[in-house]
């Protein structure tokens, strides 16, 4: 007897390696989803009572591909199908398979699977969908209320994204280093996409579990390429991030920023295995964008009390990401740390060059409103924080800046009352 | 007796479950640590962070991302150490393994750490038997 958590956990597991290895054989990626659907439905009939293979990958890559095949002969000679117990009861052909199948082919295929799902012709709108259906399994009606969209119109964009992904020229042979390590940096781009996605919809039910599933993807992909210091990174800075899941949001679902969560509500877990993750990163010395952003990232994490963050070694760090890679966003934040450092008007000063390239950027104008605010230009801040709420992204974003129009108002009318 | 009871699992499978069936997993297992720690039987017990976050010391200086991945050597005694960070962990490893060169050592960060629950524990050395 299995549990069925087992098995439901082992065929999610499973997917991208079987997935890729099954596209591998069939260079198609419709036949591939299904044969990898037939297999695990045959692994349902069959694990529950013979128990679960020794490798339950090879098992549904090697029960998906003869299902298939044994389509294709059914298709043209009408033959029967094979009795289930006969394809289920695999012993020593599975065990081959397995030997065959080493970690570089699994590693490989994994890679190309996740690098189809970012191919350059697809815009980051199919990217993230076709990925979710093909390579997390999850089905069209779930990714459609993640993106808020109707299930009709995400059935069509991820035919649309696997109709360009059949004609666009997708690489089969085993890619060179160069092209390794570009398709790696894409498909990392991508999960981190992934997460933002989620991570960006705060505590909607729907949406937050998409941060799981990036998280989920990075430790398969580090699992792979155990070595790649950006891929630990890029794991740590996710993981320190989900880490105050709990603390970013109070009952009302409105936003708590860093320096008034209650830090007892952060996930000790998630932060240990970051920080591990972002230790083990920095031994290379081969320093990159994510392992600045997991570096900040962990100088949160290890303040016990906001008042004690190192935001002089975080000024730093965002003056390491402006060279590598120059952004008016990576200055914005820079902003913050001065404003600490050094105090609003020099934070002020900072992002002001800024106003034109983010003339449309909701955290610009908040982070100027409380600059201005700390500055006691309070009818300037007001300006700001009403940009701020028209750009909102969020319920909870424009809630957060309303609070703050809120007490302007009401201090406002305090010194009205003041004067009479 | 002391013994220890080492849990063998597929990591990837593991690490898939949602947050939903790890706690329902979890939860069944309190159940027994429970009464363990009632009949006075729980030593120390701990879950390890993934693989992907261990670290592994070959020859007292070769430093290996990963889990130790072999399977000619087998698993012969643990530590538990309290230190700042991956650095310092490895410090200790290396002065370990110039104590017994020939053996590997994982260095593995420790997701939730469960001290002894006996009340009667021994606080010095005690033979296993």
């Amino acid at each position: 007897m299995t549990d069925l958590t087992w098995i439901h956990g082992a065929l999610t597991a499973a997917r991208p390696q079987a997935v890729g290895a099954l596209l591998r054989y069939f260079r198609d990626m419709d036949r591939a989803e299904e044969a990898f659907q037939d297999a695990c439905l045959r692994a349902l009939k069959s694990w529950p009572d013979k128990g679960p293979p020794r490798d339950p990958t090879a098992w549904l890559i090697l029960v998906g591909r003869n299902a298939a095949l044994d389509g294709v002969r059914k298709q043209s000679r009408t033959t029967e199908l094979p009795p289930d117990d006969q394809i289920s009861d695999l012993g020593d052909a599975e065990s081959e398979l397995a030997e065959r199948l080493d970690g570089s082919h699994y590693r490989d295929d994994v890679l190309r699977l996740l690098f189809i799902c970012c191919h350059p012709e697809l815009p980051p709108t199919q990217q993230i969908p076709l990925a979710l259906r093909i390579v997390s399994g999850l089905t069209v009606p779930q990714i459609a209320r993640a993106f808020l969209v109707s299930e009709a119109a995400m059935e069509q964009r991820i035919t649309r994204a696997k109709a360009r992904i059949a004609k666009a020229d997708v690489p089969f042979e085993a890619p060179g280093p160069a092209e390794r390590a570009e398709r790696l940096a894409a498909v990392a781009a991508m999960i981190y996409l992934l997460f933002n996605e989620g991570y960006s919809a705060g505590n909607d039910p729907e949406r937050a579990p998409l941060c799981d599933e990036a998280i989920r993807l990075a430790r398969l992909l580090l699992r792979l390429f155990q070595t790649e210091p950006e891929i630990m990174a890029l794991t740590a800075l996710m993981l320190l991030q989900q880490s105050r899941l709990r603390a970013r949001f109070d009952d009302q679902g409105e936003v708590i920023l860093l320096d008034d969560q209650d830090r007892s509500h952060w996930d000790a877990k998630l932060i240990g295995e970051g920080l591990a993750l972002v230790d083990k990163a920095l031994r290379h010395n081969r320093p990159g964008p994510y392992q600045v952003q997991a570096a900040i990232a962990a100088t949160h994490s290890r303040a016990a009390t906001a008042a004690e963050t190192d935001w002089t070694n975080i000024d730093h760090l965002y003056r390491a990401l402006e060279q590598m890679q120059p952004s008016p966003v990576v200055t914005l934040n820079r902003a913050v740390a001065v404003s600490k450092l050094e105090g609003p008007a020099a934070a002020l000063a900072l992002i002001e060059p800024l106003e034109k390239p983010l003339s449309g950027y909701f955290h610009f104008f908040g982070a100027r409103g409380l600059f201005l605010l700390q500055l006691g230009r309070n009818q300037e801040a007001r300006t700001a924080f009403d940009r701020a709420i028209s750009l909102a992204n969020t319920a909870a974003e424009a809630a957060h800046i309303r609070r703050h129009l809120d007490r302007l108002m009401l201090e406002a009318k305090e010194k009205a009352k003041e004067k009479i | 007796m002391l013994y220890t009871l080492l849990c063998y699992n597929k990591e990837d499978v593991v690490w898939s479950w949602t947050k939903e069936e790890d706690a329902a997993v979890m939860g069944r297992l309190s159940v027994v640590h429970e009464k363990l720690v009632r009949d006075g039987k729980l030593g120390p017990s701990l879950r390890l962070l993934p693989t992907t976050a261990a670290t592994t010391l070959r020859g007292g200086d070769l430093v290996i991302d990963g889990p130790f991945a072999e399977t000619k050597e087998q698993l012969l005694g643990f530590y538990v150490i309290d230190v700042e960070n991956l650095e310092a962990a490895l410090d200790v490893a290396k002065q370990l393994s110039a104590a017994n060169p020939t053996s590997v050592y994982e260095i593995r960060p420790i997701a939730l750490y469960v001290p002894e629950s006996r009340p009667n524990a021994p606080k010095e050395m005690v033979k296993a038997y």
